[in-house]
């Protein structure tokens, strides 16, 4: 019997980088593939993925949502939901390329749309929560159709195989971002499949992870609290669900959201100054089921800026650095050497200490 | 004879088999992430420029890994004898469980530096940092020295949180009075004495002589010397929280 993905455990780690220009300089996607492929044996084929921030401007207003659909059945039920539930602005195939490397793919389209002020306002909802309910509705709700992207003026492209031929699959070299985020999946403990690559996305919030969650049941568990479904098969999702709710919902700084998902450890906190002991016990007490435990490195993609973050034990590696107004950041330097071989005030972040880079304001 | 080799865009098997198929030592260009080169090597010396891969020089077995500029994680990786110089910066978890040989490192280290080295008999593993280490440095150390120099410039502590953590054998040295530093109940840190100090003057004369420093300068400053304590061993791997 042939065993299928998802029901072995293979065990690796995986590979992420990024780069923003802060000011906010349009960049193609082929620097950031050019990242992955020193850094190829950390992924092992069954998922790569980029996001790419400032990619829509002509339809800045509008959510794009990208999809997935298993066939034509999916489509016509997701679309039918769609136009009862937004104003349709346009539809189309997202572009790709036929190459060898990428099969079995899905129907990939994207949806540029905006939800209906009448509806935002007989339900007294904002418009990023109307859209955070459409993808919670369709991800759980629609079989066989998955969104994997939901924010403005950004995209996420993702596939099962090795990301630099993901990025290749998916004409990355046509778009412009200001910062782009990339993965390479070595999948440990989930099946590998299309909705599972990274990045994980909603809203304007994108995560890419090397990791695995220890504490993922607690997390999700808590999450799904607040309205929040996890469906995608893979704990990384839970991560860009707990950005979303302590960001946008809890209004929480990206300074504080760092500190409730990797927080210190009590006898850190004890050491603190009396000001930052306070805070930091009240974001541990307040938030204590969204701390996230066991080896992680992540890049947190948002409008305008990226964060980086490593779990507080830091079991996984992360490097940064820089060169003219644009910042790297990368599981390995030599990610970043290959991104730009001048690279210069390289630094290895240290476990929970947030290394946060915004495009100068006015500038995305 | 050195022999040059270019890197470029070459995979890390296919590089590691003209290494191994080459003889004499190597002056390697182009390198950029090719993981476990010098991996089990023994009696030459490859002089790396640019950015070796992960596990440089893992299970290295004699002979000399010089890089130019920072390596990557794991360097020295169970390694049982040599040298790996490093004159840039150097990743996490360098000389993981090794057993035996040098690295020297002029720059800084990251996590875990020395986690779990040790030491049989004639084989005692030494690393010397110039800079600064990340946390857990030494972490569960069961022999062998490890000495952090602190000639960092950027102004953070010359070692960061829990270091020795689970430490039950081998000494570390740290170029600092160590007054801020919190170390776990089973060891003990005190002032080095000139004869803790004469223990690791070859391979300080060594390292200053590789990296064109003044010994004496270095010297000049108070050294703290760490040893686990064998009255209260090692219990709990990390805090309780």
């Amino acid at each position: 019997m042939r065993v299928l993905e998802g029901q072995f455990r293979n065990p690796s780690g995986c590979a992420i980088s990024a780069v923003i220009s802060r000011n906010g300089e349009r960049m193609s996607g082929e620097q950031i593939i050019e990242s992955m492929k020193p850094m190829h044996e950390r992924s092992n084929g069954l998922g790569g993925g980029f996001a790419g921030y400032g990619i829509y401007p002509e339809y800045r207003e509008l959510f794009a949502l990208h999809l997935f659909f298993s066939g034509k059945e999916a489509k016509k039920d997701c679309e039918d939901y769609l136009k009862g539930a937004l104003e349709l602005v346009k539809a189309e195939v997202i572009p790709t390329r036929t190459i060898p490397a990428i099969t079995d793919e899905p129907l990939i389209w994207r949806y540029f749309v905006t939800p209906l002020r009448s509806v935002l306002a007989s339900m007294q909802v904002d418009e990023n929560e109307y859209i955070a309910r459409v993808v919670m509705h369709i991800n759980t709700a629609i079989t066989g159709a998955y969104v994997f992207s939901s924010g403005k003026n950004m995209g996420v492209f993702k596939a099962v195989g090795f990301p630099e031929d993901v990025g290749e699959f998916y004409r990355l070299e046509d778009y412009g971002a200001y910062s782009w985020t990339a993965h390479g999946r070595y999948p440990t403990n989930t099946p590998g499949w299309w909705g599972g690559a990274h990045p994980f996305a909603l809203l304007d919030w994108t995560v890419v992870h090397n990791g695995e969650i220890s504490s993922y049941d607690a997390n999700r568990r808590c999450i799904e609290m607040y309205g929040y479904k996890c469906t995608l098969q893979t704990d990384t999702e839970v991560i860009t669900y707990i950005a979303d709710y302590l960001l946008r919902k809890q209004g929480l700084t990206l300074e504080e959201t760092a500190s409730v998902i990797a927080a210190p450890f009590w006898e850190t906190i004890e050491r603190m100054p009396e000001a930052e002991k306070r805070e930091l016990t009240y974001l541990r007490t307040v938030f204590p089921s969204l701390l996230v435990t066991g080896p992680f490195s992540i890049v947190l993609g948002f409008h305008g800026g990226l964060m980086a973050l490593n779990d507080r034990l830091k079991l996984r590696s992360m490097v940064t650095a820089e060169k003219g107004d644009r910042v790297f950041i990368a599981s390995e330097e030599a990610a970043i050497r290959a991104m730009e071989p001048a690279a210069e005030n390289f630094y290895a972040p240290a476990g929970g200490e947030p290394v946060i880079v915004r495009v100068r304001e006015g500038c995305c | 004879m050195m022999r040059t080799i270019d890197a470029t865009g070459m995979e890390f098997t296919e590089l590691n088999g003209l290494l191994r198929r080459t003889e004499g030592d190597i002056e390697l260009q182009g390198c950029l992430g090719q993981r476990f080169i010098g991996a089990g090597m023994g009696n030459r010396k490859i002089r790396i420029h640019g950015i070796p891969g992960n596990a440089l020089g893992a299970y290295l077995n004699g002979g000399e890994l010089e890089v130019f500029g920072n390596a990557q994680d794991a360097v020295g990786d169970t390694m049982n004898a040599g040298t790996i110089l490093v004159h840039g910066s150097i990743g996490d978890t360098a000389g993981y469980a090794m057993r035996g040989g040098k690295i020297y490192v002029r720059g800084n280290a990251g996590y875990r530096t020395g986690i779990h080295m040790k030491a049989y008999k004639e084989h005692l593993p030494v690393i010397i940092i110039g800079g600064r280490a990340g946390s857990f440095l030494g972490e569960y150390q069961a022999g062998g020295i490890l000495v952090v120099l602190g000639l960092h410039t950027d102004g953070r502590p010359i070692v960061s949180n829990y270091p020795c953590t689970g430490m039950h054998g081998g000494k570390l040295f740290l170029r600092s009075d160590c007054r801020d530093l919190r170390f776990p109940k089973q060891v003990t840190a005190r002032p080095a004495s000139p004869e803790d100090l004469e223990e690791i003057g070859d391979y300080l004369e060594e390292y200053c002589a590789l990296f064109g420093l003044d010994r004496s300068h270095i010297l000049s400053s108070p050294f703290t010397v760490v040893t686990p304590d064998s009255a209260n061993p090692y219990r709990q791997m990390y805090v309780a929280n």
